[in-house]
């Protein structure tokens, strides 16, 4: 049971005991050092200093904001400034500096080409790829088969206003459904299909009658695709003579194609990135090799 | 004599103290053999250590002159006429291990040589001791000085003292920044204060470490922050060479009188005559007679105090000296001493030691300056262009650790009719690319790689690039693969 004698000195070690007793055990008064609660004193005084400087109690709407009104969302703030401050340097140097002499720089290049692949990864990676290496309907922009054209200028304009995009300065065209609209019947489309394949070297199916094709090729096709099919990039119309294929290649895609026509759409990306940031991105659209 | 204490008997500080408080030391000065060594050595140590920095090396035009330099911003290391850049780290590694065998090896040859001569903890405790001894003078004199009260003279004293030792340990850290930066320049720009920051902070840490290590600290580094005394505790075999207390001849240990009235009377005497010098010379403080011991470093100060006794009393010296417990056997039973320097360990040591010693030579003399390194393209593996030629990227790394620019070709053999292109150069030779690489500087640069064919290619093939050096002719070639898209 607990005792209290208050005062009495311990025989073993001739200490003070705190006077506490629990069945004959007695405690022995050994406080803590006194550097130890000075300390811990010091440690009370300073927290108040702390708490009247710094943001301390949260009230009902906020916090009690302290003498320094310190925030570390302002100091991250002010940094983001600065970041912006430090490359606003370059970044303006992209921006001013000529889209054909930034790859005769290769401190302009090399800045522009990680800037742009950055972008790229953001905001055009969803449709084209991480590594622009496209997917079916969305082009390989690593290739050098270019719809719209794929000097740096036709790349940047691409960026900027898009292809079928609403944006009046877009790419426009399209490729028109001439199975739905009747123009050309089933049989038609199938022989100028495999006509089609022949421009590239492909094989075409036993017993079509290619020189039909050739005529039913000349009468609808050759505005767009042009004479030799070598497509025309004011309209954004394939060459269809090349290896690359946007949709596919096979026999029952280029029917699908002819049937119900294409029009896969390219956004503008101006007025969403400024024009030193979509510079960077075609510099590095442009970089990545199928840059005429 | 081992009666078991009652309790009572037991007071609160009787327990053994797991650290025990400094006890103040007051090594005596000393002359002789290992006294002069002591000199010489601390002389080298320190002259290399304070004048390194101010050694200059010609490397030619903007390259930094200085022979050893630890240049942190371009990230490299100069060594007389060795640069490394960062990736040969691993030349540190073979110099370290090198250094620890090294260190192994001298243990047990001699015993804890490092220790006694040549740590900077014994070099830089050593010249504080023999500041202190000059202005407050000997052990007796320094003793009396401190058990008396305190004076103005004895005030003037303790402030120059700790003026030359802050000074030296002020010195200190200032040599040592000098390593990071060119001497000369930021000695002026540490007067007018326009060095950066961090210099004048490692100045103050070292300033405080020599200053507290050297001054107030001394042998209790040795006996209880150093590590190797455990360690070579361990590596320490019967053969190794210590500084040993030769008790054969030492007991009993008794005054020069008494032992002419035992030795009349038959009795054995030994040759020590208990003068305490050995204690009395030891900068850590310990009695050499009580045999081998962590505390010992093994500075031999012991054997020139003993040697200078026997000398005047006219016995043979080295009483205490370089021996092991073999020998001291071996005379007890009347056989002559043998020291057996070549053992396997110290075969062992020396063969790794030369043996490493020779790799990173070889490896140094024979390294690449144009180092090339190929990064395949990921996404996508293989490109098929319009006219079905098959083209891959890579990313590449050009190291050039030359001392000026250089131009290079590219070219790349595997794939058939395989042309090269790298995106932001203008190819003077249509097909081989050429490029200036910068001095001392890495360039990464994005290279197409196409093959035009007709033959159906295998889905992978390996590509060599080889990297020419138009001026001297230097090639460095690497390799890759090369990808063949599926059709799509």
């Amino acid at each position: 049971m607990a005792e209290h004698h208050e005062g009495e000195i311990d025989k073993v070690s001739g200490r003070t005991t705190t006077g506490h007793e629990w069945d004959g055990i007695q405690e022995l008064n050994t406080p803590l050092p006194r550097w130890w609660i000075l300390t811990f004193y010091a440690c009370i005084i300073w927290s108040i200093g702390y708490w009247i400087v710094y943001p301390s109690w949260p009230l009902v709407q906020g916090y009690l904001p302290g003498l320094l009104h310190s925030s570390s969302r302002a100091d991250v703030a002010v940094e983001l400034a600065n970041l912006d401050a430090v490359r606003g340097g370059k970044m303006k140097a992209l921006a001013t500096t000529p889209l054909a002499d930034i790859e005769k720089d290769p401190a302009l290049l090399a800045m522009a080409r990680a800037k742009g692949k950055v972008v790229f990864g953001d905001n055009c990676a969803p449709c084209h790829g991480s590594g622009a290496a496209g997917a079916k309907g969305f082009p390989n922009l690593n290739d050098d088969d270019w719809l719209w054209g794929g000097s740096l200028e036709q790349i940047m304009q691409t960026i900027q206003y898009g292809a079928r995009s609403g944006n009046d300065e877009g790419h426009q065209g399209q490729m028109l459904a001439f199975g739905q609209s009747g123009t050309l019947t089933k049989e038609q489309i199938v022989t100028v299909a495999n006509y089609v394949r022949s421009l590239s070297g492909l094989s075409t199916r036993p017993g079509v009658d290619l020189a039909a094709g050739k005529t039913i090729f000349e009468e609808n096709c050759v505005a767009c695709h042009g004479d030799n099919a070598k497509g025309n990039q004011e309209l954004g119309a394939p060459n269809l003579t090349d290896k690359i294929w946007l949709y596919g290649s096979d026999e029952a895609t280029i029917i699908e194609t002819v049937t119900n026509g294409r029009a896969g759409v390219m956004p503008a990306w101006t007025g969403r990135l400024d024009l030193a940031t979509i510079k960077a991105m075609a510099v590095y659209v442009h970089s990545l090799g199928g840059g005429k | 004599m081992n009666k078991p204490l009652l309790p009572t008997d037991l007071q609160p500080d009787d327990g053994i103290q797991l650290y025990e408080a400094q006890k103040k030391i007051y090594p005596q000065s000393v002359s002789g053999t290992f006294r002069r060594i002591k000199w010489y050595l601390m002389a080298f140590c320190l002259g290399v250590y304070y004048l390194l920095p101010f050694v200059r090396w010609n490397r030619g035009l903007g390259a930094p002159d200085q022979a050893v330099l630890i240049d942190l911003p371009n990230s490299r290391f100069y060594f007389f006429f060795i640069e490394l850049w960062p990736q040969e780290i691993y030349y540190f590694t073979g110099l370290l291990i090198v250094a620890a065998v090294t260190l192994f090896l001298m243990n047990s040859l001699g015993g804890r040589v490092w220790c006694g001569y040549l740590c900077p903890q014994t070099v830089w405790t050593d010249l504080f001791f023999t500041v202190e001894r000059m202005i407050e003078g000997d052990r007796r004199e320094r003793m009396k000085k401190a058990a008396e009260g305190f004076t103005l003279q004895r005030g003037a004293e303790l402030v120059l003292k700790h003026s030359i030792w802050l000074l030296i340990a002020w010195w200190t850290g200032g040599a040592w920044v000098l390593y990071f930066s060119d001497a000369p320049t930021l000695m002026k720009e540490l007067v007018t204060f326009q060095a950066p920051m961090i210099a004048y902070i490692w100045i103050g840490i070292l300033t405080c470490t020599t200053y507290l290590l050297a001054g107030f600290m001394r042998e209790q580094v040795c006996v209880y922050m150093c590590p190797w005394p455990r360690i070579q505790a361990a590596l320490t075999d019967e053969w190794a060479l210590n500084v040993t207390y030769k008790y054969d001849r030492g007991e009993t240990r008794t005054s020069l009188k008494k032992a002419a009235q035992l030795r009349a009377r038959g009795e054995t005497v030994g040759d020590c005559v208990d003068c305490n010098q050995c204690v009395a010379v030891c900068p850590t403080g310990i009695d050499i007679r009580d045999g081998a011991q962590l505390d010992c470093i093994q500075c031999g100060l012991c054997i020139d105090a003993c040697d200078s006794v026997m000398k005047k009393v006219g016995r043979e010296t080295r009483l205490i000296g370089y021996d092991n417990d073999i020998n001291i056997h071996r005379r007890m039973e009347g056989k002559p001493e043998i020291f057996k320097p070549v053992r396997s360990r110290t075969l062992v040591y020396s063969a790794l030691i030369l043996g490493i010693g020779a790799i990173m030579t070889y490896a140094l003399l024979t390294r690449s300056l144009l180092d090339v390194n190929v990064l395949h393209d990921r996404n996508p593996l293989a490109v098929r262009l319009s006219d079905g030629s098959i083209r891959n990227g890579y990313t590449m790394r050009f190291l050039n650790k030359r001392g000026f620019d250089r131009v290079v070709a590219v070219d790349v053999e595997g794939p058939p009719n395989a042309v090269v292109h790298i995106i932001g150069t203008d190819s003077i030779t249509p097909d081989r690319p050429m490029i200036i690489l910068g001095r001392d500087a890495t360039t990464e640069l994005r290279v197409l790689v196409t093959s035009n064919t007709e033959a159906d290619l295998p889905k992978s093939m390996p590509v060599t690039f080889h990297v020419t050096d138009i001026g001297l002719g230097e090639v460095t070639s690497t390799k890759d693969v090369f990808v063949t898209p599926e059709t799509r």
